[in-house]
C-alpha cells in the first residue's frame, strides 16, 4: 500500500471499525488509535518527503495513479508536494486533538467521532488528490459531515447555523464544478485527450478567454470556503454554533481547503485569469480582513470573537496568494498552518471555559486565569501567538504576506498593503482586550472558583497544538524553504 | 423464423411465462396455498433477472417491429432488478392482502404485466410496437393505483392517473399519426431517413413528446403526479416514479437520439427550456411538502428534470449518462421509498414531522434513508453523486454551461430538502418518536439489495464502463 493512500485507508476502516463499538469507551479509544495511527503517518510522512525530495525533483512526488472511469479518463491520482504535506500534517494533528477535546461527548459518542473522522478522511483526501474529479469528490466529503456534527452536537441555533453552512458551501461547490468541468472542456487545448490531471492540465494553455471565464468560478467556488467576503455569513454563525472539536476542525483545517484550492486548481491552471481578475478579488479580500477584524471587536460571545477573527485572517491568505509572489505566497502558506494551529487552540480553550462556566459572554468571565493557569497560560500564549508576535508561527507568516505584498511595484497593491496591516492593530485590540477580560482582574464570579482544573486529555490536546506554533515560530527557515521550493512550479506558470 | 431468432425475446417471453404461471396457480390453489404465491413469484422473478445477464444476441424480428441490443436488454435487466425490489418490499404488505382479500395474486400479475409492456416499449422498432407496449405499461398502473379501493384517495387517485394517461396516450397516438403523415411510415429507421424539419413534423414530434412527458412527469405535464402518489399504495407510487418513470426516460432518448435526430435543432430548444422548468418546479414545489410520498413525487420530479441534461449530448456519452443515472436512480428511490413502506406499515406514518427522533428508535431504517436522500442529492460516494456529476459532463461537453449551472443550483435547492427529512430523522429529539421496530425479512433484503446498489453502482467504475461500451449504437 502506498505512504498516500493510507491517508484515506486508515479514517475509513477506524469507521469501519468504530461502527461496532459498543460504548462510548470503546468508541473513544477506537478514533484515539486511529487517528493517533494518522498522525504518526503523517510525521512520517514529513520525513519521508524530506528524504524523497533529496533525490526527486518532480512536482509531486509519491505519486500513484489508478484509473477509475476510463472513458472520462478520470483517475484515482494521488501525490504531494510540500505545501500538501503541511496541510496534511496540521490535520492530523487537530483531528488528533479534537478526539482528545471530545472525550466527554456522550450523547451518541460513536456517531460523533464516525462523522469527525469521515470528515478528516474527506480533507485527507482533498490533499493528496492531484486528479480534479477525485478532489472533488473529497472536497464535498468533508463538508457534509458538518451537518450533523454541528446540527445535533452543537449549541444555540445549531439546526439553522448547520443548514446555512451546508448548503452556502455546496452551492459554492456548485459553482465550483461548473469551473471544473470549463477546465475539463478545455484541458485538450493543445491537442491530446481530455483529462482532469491537475499536473497534465498545468502543461496546457488554456485559452485566455476561457481562463476568464473560469477562474472566477473556480475561485469563488473555493474561496467561500475560505470565508471570501462577502459570502463569508456562515462561517461565524458555523463555528458558534458548532461543538468543540469541529469548531477546530472547521476553522482549522476545513477553511483551508479554500486557499489550498484557490493555488492549486485557480492559481496554477488558471494563471491568465488570476492575472485578470487578481485586482477584483484582492478588494474583496482586503475587506474581509478589515471587516473581519472589526467584526471580532464588536462581538460578545467568546466563539463569535474567534469565527470573526478567522475571516479576518484567512481573508489574509486569500490577500497574500492574489499577491502573485514567491513571499506572499509563502506567508500565506504558513499563515494556513499557523492559524489553523492558533484557531483550533482558542476553540478548544473556549470549550473548556464554556464546559466548566457554562458561558461564552466575554462580560461574565474574568481572573479565569488564578483558577485555571494551565488553561490561562496556553489561553495568553495563544492570544500573544495570534497577534503576531515574534518567536510564534503568527509572526512569520505575517512578515511573510505583509513583506510580500509591498514587494508589488504597483500603488494599488501597496496602499491596499498599508490598509490591510492596519489590521494588525486592530487583531491586537480584540485579542489583548479579551485576554485581559477574562483571564486577569479580579474573580467575580464566585462560583468559579471551584472550578476544575485542566484535566489530562485536556492538557494533551493543548500540547499537541502549541508545538508546532513554538516551532514554526522559533524555526520558520526550514519550512519556509521546504514551502518555497515547491512554490516554483506554480509561479513559473504565472511568468 | 427461427428459434434462435425468437430468443431475442428472451426476458419478454420469460416474464410472459411467469405471468402465464402465476395465473394458473391463482385458479389451482386454494386459499391456503395462495399465501406461497409471493415466495413463488420472487423465485420466478429472481431466475428471470439471473438469466437476463447472460448474454444475448443483437437483432431485429417482426421486420424490425422488435429489435433488441445490448444496450436494451441490460436495461430490461435493470427493471427487472428494480422490480425485484419493489416486491420485496411489498411483500409483507400482500401478504396482508393474501389473507383479508386475496388480491395479492393480481398485484403480482398486474406488477409484471406492465413491466413487460416496459420491455416492448424498450424493445420498439415501430411506434405500433412503442403504443402496444405504452398501453401495456399504463392500464395495470391504472388498476394498481386504485387497488385499494376502500379508500377514497386511493380510488380517486385511479380516476386521476388513468384520464391522464388516457389524455397522454391520446397526444402520443395523435403525435405519431402527423409524423406518419408527414413521413409514410411508422418504422423507427425509415422515419429517421425521411423526417426533415417541417411545421407538421414540429408538430407531430411536440404531442409525441407530450405523451412521454406525462409519463416522465415533466413540467408543465406533472400535474397528476403527486394527487396520484399520495393517493396510491406506497409501493405502486414506489412503482410509477421509478421503474415506469425510468423506462420512459430510456424510450424518449432512444426515440431522441433515432428517430427525432433530424429534429435536434428544435428538440434539442425543447429539452433545454423543460429541463429548467422541471427541475425548478420539482424542487420549489418538494420544499413545501409534509407528506413523505407527495415530497418524494416532487423530489423525482425534479430528478427528472436532471435526466434531461443528459439528452442533450446526443452521443455515446449521453446515452451512458442517462442508462446510468436511471439504474443509480432505481436503487436510491427505491431505498427512500422503501423506508417510507415500512414506517407507514408499522406506524401508519408518512409525514415528516413523523420522523422526529427516528434515528435514535430506528438507527438502520434511518441509515438507509439517509444513504438514500443523500444519493439522490448528489452527494459523493454515493451512486447519486456520479450519476449526476456524468449529466452534468455530457451537458458540459456540449457547452451548455449556463445550463449545468442551473442544474447545479437545483442540485443545492434539493439538497436543502432533503436534508429537512434528515433533520428530522437525526437531529431532532422527540419523546413520542416511532417506537422501534423490526423489518421483516423480505423488506430487510429489498433495503439491503437498495443501500448496496448505492454504495456500489457509483464507486464500482466498470458499470459505468460497460454501459459506455454498448452505448455506441446511438
Amino acid at each position: 500500500m502506498d505512504i498516500l493512500s493510507l491517508f484515506v485507508i486508515v479514517p475509513v476502516l477506524t469507521v469501519l471499525i468504530l461502527a461496532f463499538a459498543k460504548n462510548l469507551k470503546q468508541a473513544r479509544i477506537i478514533s484515539l488509535i486511529g487517528m493517533a495511527i494518522q498522525f504518526a503517518m503523517s510525521i512520517n510522512l514529513i520525513f519521508a518527503y524530506i528524504k524523497e525530495r533529496a533525490v526527486n525533483n518532480d512536482i509531486m512526488v509519491f505519486t500513484k495513479d489508478a484509473v477509475w472511469f476510463e472513458s472520462l479518463n478520470i483517475h484515482y491520482s494521488i501525490g504531494v508536494d510540500a505545501i500538501s504535506v503541511v496541510m496534511i500534517a496540521l490535520t492530523s494533528i487537530i483531528v488528533l486533538a479534537g478526539v482528545f477535546i471530545s472525550w466527554k461527548i456522550d450523547d451518541l459518542p460513536k456517531e460523533f467521532f464516525i462523522s469527525l473522522i469521515v470528515l478528516s478522511s474527506g480533507v485527507f483526501g482533498f490533499f493528496i488528490s492531484t486528479d480534479l474529479f477525485t478532489l472533488f469528490v473529497f472536497y464535498e466529503i468533508a463538508v457534509i459531515p458538518m451537518y450533523l456534527l454541528i446540527g445535533i452536537w452543537g449549541s444555540g441555533p445549531k439546526e439553522n447555523s448547520a443548514m446555512k453552512l451546508t448548503l452556502m458551501l455546496m452551492g459554492a461547490s456548485a459553482v465550483l464544478s461548473v469551473g471544473i468541468f470549463g477546465i475539463y472542456f478545455n484541458s485538450n487545448a493543445d491537442g491530446g485527450a481530455l483529462t482532469f490531471n491537475i499536473l497534465e492540465i498545468a502543461k496546457v494553455n488554456i485559452p485566455l478567454a476561457a481562463q476568464n471565464i473560469f477562474f472566477p468560478l473556480v475561485f469563488v467556488g473555493f474561496a467561500v470556503i475560505g470565508a471570501l467576503f462577502p459570502f463569508h455569513t456562515w462561517s461565524p454563525s458555523g463555528h458558534a454554533s458548532a461543538p468543540t472539536a469541529v469548531s477546530m476542525l472547521h476553522a482549522g483545517v476545513l477553511m483551508k481547503l479554500g486557499g489550498y484550492g484557490v493555488f492549486r486548481i485557480a492559481m496554477y491552471l488558471l494563471p491568465l485569469g488570476a492575472l485578470s481578475w487578481s485586482n477584483f478579488f484582492l478588494v474583496l479580500s482586503a475587506t474581509g480582513v478589515i471587516y473581519g477584524a472589526f467584526g471580532a471587536i464588536m462581538q460578545k460571545d467568546l466563539k463569535y470573537v474567534n469565527a470573526y477573527a478567522s475571516v479576518s485572517h484567512l481573508g489574509l491568505v486569500l490577500f497574500a496568494l492574489l499577491m502573485l509572489n514567491k513571499t506572499a505566497w509563502n506567508g500565506a502558506i504558513i499563515q494556513s498552518l499557523s492559524h489553523g494551529l492558533l484557531t483550533a487552540l482558542f476553540f478548544a480553550l473556549i470549550g473548556m471555559v464554556y464546559g466548566r462556566t457554562h458561558t461564552r459572554e466575554i462580560s461574565k468571565l474574568s481572573g479565569l486565569m488564578k483558577i485555571l493557569p494551565f488553561i490561562g497560560a496556553i489561553y495568553v500564549i495563544t492570544g500573544l501567538a495570534y497577534l503576531g508576535l515574534p518567536g510564534f508561527s503568527g509572526f512569520v507568516a505575517e512578515m511573510n504576506i505583509f513583506v510580500g505584498a509591498f514587494e508589488h511595484p504597483d500603488m494599488f497593491h501597496r496602499i491596499l498593503t498599508i490598509i490591510v496591516v492596519s489590521s494588525i492593530v486592530v487583531t491586537a485590540v480584540y485579542i489583548l482586550r479579551m485576554v485581559g477580560k477574562i483571564m486577569m482582574g479580579p474573580i467575580t464570579n464566585d462560583e468559579y472558583r471551584k472550578l476544575p482544573k485542566a484535566t489530562w486529555y485536556e492538557k494533551v490536546g493543548l500540547v499537541l497544538l502549541m508545538i508546532p506554533v513554538v516551532i514554526i515560530g522559533v524555526m520558520p527557515l526550514g519550512l519556509s524553504e521546504m514551502i518555497k521550493a515547491s512554490i516554483q512550479p506554480f509561479l513559473e506558470r504565472l511568468l | 423464423m427461427n428459434w434462435e431468432s425468437l430468443l431475442l425475446m428472451r426476458s419478454e417471453i420469460g416474464l410472459l411465462a411467469i405471468i402465464l404461471l402465476l395465473v394458473i396457480f391463482e385458479i389451482f390453489s386454494n386459499k391456503k396455498q395462495k399465501a406461497s404465491i409471493i415466495p413463488f413469484a420472487l423465485i420466478l422473478l429472481t431466475i428471470n433477472t439471473v438469466i437476463g445477464f447472460l448474454p444475448l444476441n443483437t437483432g431485429e424480428i417482426f421486420g424490425g417491429m422488435f429489435r433488441t441490443n445490448a444496450l436494451l436488454h441490460l436495461f430490461k435487466t435493470t427493471l427487472s432488478i428494480g422490480v425485484l425490489i419493489l416486491l420485496l418490499q411489498s411483500a409483507d404488505w400482500l401478504k396482508e392482502k393474501v389473507i383479508t382479500e386475496n388480491k395479492s395474486t393480481e398485484f403480482l400479475i398486474l406488477i409484471l404485466s406492465s413491466l413487460l409492456g416496459t420491455y416492448y416499449m424498450i424493445s420498439a422498432g415501430d411506434f405500433l410496437m412503442f403504443y402496444i407496449g405504452l398501453e401495456l405499461t399504463t392500464l395495470p398502473v391504472a388498476a394498481l393505483v386504485a387497488y385499494e379501493t376502500f379508500k377514497r384517495k386511493s380510488a380517486e387517485a385511479g380516476v386521476k392517473y388513468i384520464l391522464s394517461s388516457a389524455l397522454a396516450s391520446g397526444s402520443t397516438i395523435f403525435g405519431v399519426s402527423l409524423l406518419y403523415a408527414t413521413t409514410g411510415t411508422i418504422y423507427f429507421d425509415a422515419m429517421a431517413e425521411i423526417l426533415t424539419i417541417s411545421n407538421l413534423s414540429i408538430l407531430g414530434f411536440i404531442f409525441f413528446f407530450s405523451g412521454l412527458a406525462f409519463k416522465i412527469s415533466l413540467a408543465p405535464f406533472h400535474f397528476w403526479t403527486a394527487d396520484v402518489y399520495e393517493g396510491a399504495p406506497i409501493n405502486v407510487a414506489s412503482y410509477l416514479s421509478v421503474i415506469s418513470k425510468g423506462a420512459a426516460v430510456v424510450i424518449l432518448m432512444i426515440v431522441l437520439f433515432t428517430v427525432f435526430k433530424p429534429l435536434i435543432p428544435i428538440w434539442s430548444k425543447i429539452i433545454y427550456i423543460i429541463a429548467i422548468a422541471t427541475m425548478f418546479v420539482g424542487n420549489l414545489f418538494a420544499l413545501r411538502q409534509q407528506n413523505m410520498k407527495r415530497f418524494l413525487a416532487y423530489s423525482s420530479i425534479a430528478q427528472a428534470g436532471f435526466i434531461l441534461l443528459g439528452l442533450l449530448s446526443v452521443d455515446q456519452l449521453g446515452a451512458t449518462t442517462v442508462v446510468y443515472f436511471v439504474a443509480v436512480y432505481i436503487f436510491s428511490n427505491l431505498g427512500a421509498f422503501g423506508v417510507v413502506q415500512a414506517i407507514s406499515a408499522a406506524s401508519n406514518k408518512e409525514n415528516i414531522d413523523d420522523y422526529e427522533g427516528f434515528y435514535r428508535t430506528n438507527p438502520r431504517l434511518s441509515m438507509v434513508m439517509m444513504l438514500s436522500l443523500f444519493s439522490l442529492a448528489g452527494i459523493p460516494p454515493l451512486a447519486g453523486f456520479f450519476g449526476k456529476f456524468f449529466l452534468y459532463v455530457a451537458a458540459a461537453s456540449k457547452g451548455y454551461y449556463i445550463l449545468v449551472f442551473i442544474g447545479v443550483v437545483n442540485a443545492t435547492i434539493s439538497l436543502y430538502y432533503y436534508l429537512l427529512v434528515i433533520r428530522a430523522m437525526f437531529l431532532r429529539k422527540n419523546p413520542d418518536a416511532i417506537p422501534y421496530f423490526k423489518s421483516k425479512p423480505y423488506m430487510k433484503l429489498g433495503l439491503i439489495m437498495a443501500a448496496v446498489g448505492i454504495l456500489v453502482a457509483g464507486l464500482y467504475s466498470p458499470l459505468y464502463e460497460y454501459i459506455f461500451s454498448i452505448s455506441n449504437s446511438f
